[in-house]
């Protein structure tokens, strides 16, 4: 019965491990060659993780005068901008720069009006047609979920925005209009490096290098996909704690209960 | 045979004695679960029962909350399960819950599973109970079938549409059922919201065959560790409150373990595609189910090949199908008299070897056919090990099962379930299933 | 199956009783808050909060108008008082309201009058907004289901309704902007 319990046991341990092995590699990248991403230290991954919320501010500065030309945001509000710090007047102001359709009027027209903090943030494109036709039948895509849409998350991006090249390898040939990139898949990106030396100002006076203005909106990006991040993990932890506790007295209550039977 | 009414229910024995004379649940509940007698040896192989339940009224109770906030239109339901994500309050707890909740159910009942195929609790006089329990098991993968199609993602669009497409191999009626189960001529709203009605639906199916299953195993009591009777009270304990503080503690350790995912790793069983909306006119670079789902999969796709008047698609379907059928009639398969592997040698090693196949067939499900298995070896690729996994899948039911009762020598078998913790080393010739006698 | 391991029969040891009812307690107290994310998710969403509040321009009423704004998926009206009107409605003595509130007590400015047009009966929304419907005996609406009137203030005169109309929390943002809510 020994051994054959070791043997069992093993068989179990290996099981569970080629079961967590598939859980987590249960997809290949996508198919064509890409380059993995290397991994950086975000400040949100892990237990412990946070919102640098600084970098995340910058991040937004990003989006809004940069990348907001051709991609949307169309799962956030305004009003989300709260959670970053912003109060209520500043989150009005920042909406106020931008405009919405809303209507119909008594005269059963369209208007345009300042957008308000319970808008969605403002559309580039009215649609998705619209946004093809002027960048070359590519679309852009919506970032607000980019982080969680991708293995690689915001690792990917972060490597997309920097790896950018002025030339393709010789054994790529690129088609017209696209630019080269190891990390996307097929190499050939239809959108043109999107960052460049101090293409923002930052108010706090951080250098607007590539490298920070991409780490500031892939910070900006996770935020975006996943709001709720440290309320998760804060209340995480009280379950957590609190399931350990009651695991180890019921353990106690149980060995009580059995103690006439051992 | 009414007793006496009581007319006072001031106390709450007086109400408690109204009602039972009226519908004896409380009489039912102290006979089934209080008194109920269960063997002594459980091991914590027996925990998952309860768990599963558990895990059920979990999924129930959450789906319930989030169907108050979700949106069955193609143009409403990805937006409105982000909605439930951000602006719900504890929208994102109760969605997280409800998708790892099924990765969770999935992972106990494949425990639950395996541990009826170990101690054989599948044999007389427990048919019926188990093929409950693989009822209850194709109900679940519908169930989460169509779950997964109503958040709207590319992975909920694009797995629709390839698993309802094998429909249309089923020779003369096939296109017919596909147009029938699409209700159009692609996965689109109609599908959308049908699949909604029936998500809704089927864990109620469950529920209920979920009472046969606890039924069927009260007349003949839970199977143990050693597989044979008990032969009295002394053999068993009272279900209450010996089993009742075990499975608090063994629920206690498993919701430890999914709150620990729920809340820090909420995304790691799921398929990250599935963070995009769905495109009809995108077929994304690999479609995979989630990972419940991938041994079946893989069986599925192991079937490149025509066999006479069957082609491939078709052979896939069968042989798909054809794994999960094979689990109703295992009872019937499973030639030994013997119930536990404890006392079967053989059979131990061909069950581990079952277990690593059923893994072997999940990390090929995962994976594109055609990929090699490992960089640089050009000969083997995903399909290959398909291949093997699946053959041996069927063999393992249809060869093994049956052979190795006839000719395995058995260990001998106790003399009861108190003799080992008693003492005395009384061996039994053979085992004989002898009915339970209750006290 | 229960949360809780009860006594094994026998002489309860008040040490192992004690196990048990703090063991049973904390579960007990676990599933409560368990159940508190469930119920509050069926309270207002954040982006049903975040309509909350209306603004209304008032510049485009006349004296005498009555315009009607939906706030909080109800209907608010909006009434811009002729001093007729305005005076009728601060001289009716109190002690005549089957609802006693000054006119004072229900507006900021005498010009404007804003109430939540739903009965106090039982929820219809009372005519009078438009020129062509009646307004009841004092002027003000006229609620066709079960006969409430409201006077000029929005206070109830005669009927079934026990309350007047409601007046939101409002404030005036400039002269002709207010923010309901």
């Amino acid at each position: 019965m020994d051994i054959g319990k070791k043997i069992s046991t093993a068989a179990a341990i290996v099981s569970v491990a080629g079961l967590v092995l598939f859980g987590a590699t249960s997809t290949d990248v996508a198919a064509i060659e890409a380059e993995t991403p290397e991994n950086q230290d975000w400040q949100f991954e892990g237990v412990f993780g946070s919102f640098d919320v600084a970098s995340i501010q910058r991040g937004l500065q990003v989006y809004l005068e940069v990348c907001s030309a051709c991609h949307s945001l169309n799962q956030m509000a305004y009003r989300n901008l709260a959670d970053l710090g912003f109060n209520a007047d500043e989150v009005k102001a920042i909406a106020a720069e931008y405009e919405v359709t809303d209507g119909p009027d008594d005269n059963g027209d369209m208007f345009q009006r300042p957008a308000r903090p319970s808008d969605k943030f403002v559309l580039p494109f009215a649609n998705e047609k619209a946004a093809r036709a002027a960048n070359n039948g590519a679309f852009p895509t919506d970032l607000s979920l980019l982080t969680k849409a991708h293995p690689a998350g915001p690792d990917y991006i972060y490597a997309l925005l920097t790896g950018f090249e002025d030339e393709a390898p010789d054994d790529v040939e690129l088609a017209e209009g696209m630019e080269y990139n190891p990390y996307f898949s097929g190499g050939q990106i239809a959108m043109a490096p999107p960052l460049f030396e101090d293409s923002v100002e930052y108010s706090d006076g951080r250098k607007a290098t590539v490298e920070n203005m991409a780490w500031d909106i892939t910070n900006f990006l996770q935020w975006t996909a996943e709001p709720e991040m440290e309320e998760r993990k804060r209340i995480g932890w009280k379950v957590v704690l609190f399931l350990l506790v009651l695991s180890a007295m019921l353990y106690a209550a149980k060995r009580k209960v059995w103690a006439n039977q051992h | 045979m009414s007793t006496h009414t009581q007319h006072s229910s001031s106390s709450g024995g007086g109400l408690v004695k109204w009602i039972d004379s009226r519908l004896p649940i409380f009489t039912y509940l102290q006979k089934e679960y209080g008194e109920f007698p269960a063997p002594r040896n459980f091991n914590y192989w027996w925990n998952f029962g309860a768990i599963l339940s558990f895990m059920l009224v979990i999924m129930i109770f959450s789906g319930i909350f989030l169907a108050m906030q979700y949106t069955p239109h193609v143009s409403l339901a990805f937006d409105s399960v982000e909605r439930i994500m951000r602006d719900v309050n504890y929208g994102w707890l109760l969605r997280y819950m409800h998708a790892n909740g099924a990765t969770f159910f999935f992972i106990a009942v494949y425990i639950h599973l395996f541990r009826g195929l170990y101690y054989g609790s599948y044999k007389n006089p427990r048919e019926l109970l188990w093929i409950f329990g693989v009822v209850i098991l194709v109900l679940m993968m519908a169930s989460a079938f169509t779950g997964y199609v109503l958040p709207w993602g590319q992975m909920s669009f694009w797995g629709a549409t390839v698993i309802t497409n094998l429909f249309s191999a089923i020779p003369l009626v096939g296109d017919a059922i596909v147009t029938w189960l699409w209700g159009g001529f692609a996965v689109d709203n109609p599908t959308l919201n049908r699949f909604f009605s029936l998500h809704f639906l089927l864990p109620f199916v469950i529920l209920a065959v979920v009472v046969l299953h606890v039924i069927a195993l009260h007349v003949s009591g839970s199977n143990n560790p050693l597989g044979i009777d008990p032969k009295g009270p002394q053999d068993t304990l009272p279900f209450h409150p010996y089993y009742t503080a075990k499975d608090s503690f063994g629920l206690a350790v498993w919701i430890t373990l999914f709150a620990a995912v729920v809340f820090f790793a909420p995304n790691f069983f799921g398929e990250p595609e599935n963070y995009l909306k769905a495109n009809a006119l995108l077929t994304p670079a690999e479609i995979v189910p989630e990972w419940y789902f991938l041994p079946f999969f893989a069986i599925l796709r192991s079937v490149d090949f025509n066999l006479w008047f069957i082609d491939a698609k078709l052979g896939g379907v069968i042989a798909m199908f054809g794994s999960i059928f094979v689990l109703f009639i295992v009872p019937w398969l499973d030639s030994s008299k013997v119930r536990s592997a404890r006392f079967r040698p053989v059979y131990k090693w061909f069950f581990w070897i079952f277990v690593l196949d059923c893994v072997l067939l999940g990390y090929v499900g995962g994976h594109a056919p055609n990929a090699k298995v490992f960089e640089g070896v050009d000969w083997l690729e995903f399909i290959d090990l398909g291949h093997v996994g699946t053959a041996w899948y069927f063999i393992h039911f249809l060869v093994i099962l049956p052979v190795l009762g006839m000719i395995e020598k058995t260990k001998p078998l106790p003399t009861s379930i108190s003799e080992p913790v008693l003492g005395g080393g009384q061996a039994a010739a053979g085992a004989a299933a002898k009915p339970m006698e209750k006290a | 199956m229960t949360d809780h391991a009860g006594e094994s029969g026998g002489q309860p040891e008040s040490r192992r009783d004690f196990l048990y009812l703090t063991t049973g307690l904390f579960a007990g107290v676990g599933t409560a808050l368990a159940l508190w994310p469930f119920i509050h998710s069926m309270n207002p969403s954040a982006d049903v909060l975040a309509l909350s509040t209306t603004e209304v321009d008032l510049s485009p009423i006349e004296v005498g108008q009555s315009i009607t704004v939906i706030w909080q998926q109800k209907p608010v009206f909006v009434r811009r008082r002729t001093a007729e009107e305005i005076k009728i409605a601060e001289q009716t003595p109190v002690a005549d309201l089957p609802d006693p509130q000054t006119d004072a007590e229900r507006v900021i400015k005498p010009e404007w009058l804003i109430v939540v047009g739903v009965c106090t009966h039982l929820g219809c929304i009372p005519l009078g907004q438009r020129p062509t419907e009646p307004r009841g005996d004092w002027n003000g609406w006229f609620c066709p289901c079960h006969g409430s009137h409201y006077d000029t203030s929005g206070r109830i005169r005669k009927g079934p309704a026990p309350e007047n109309l409601w007046v939101p929390k409002y404030e005036f943002l400039d002269d002709t902007l207010i923010k309901i809510g």
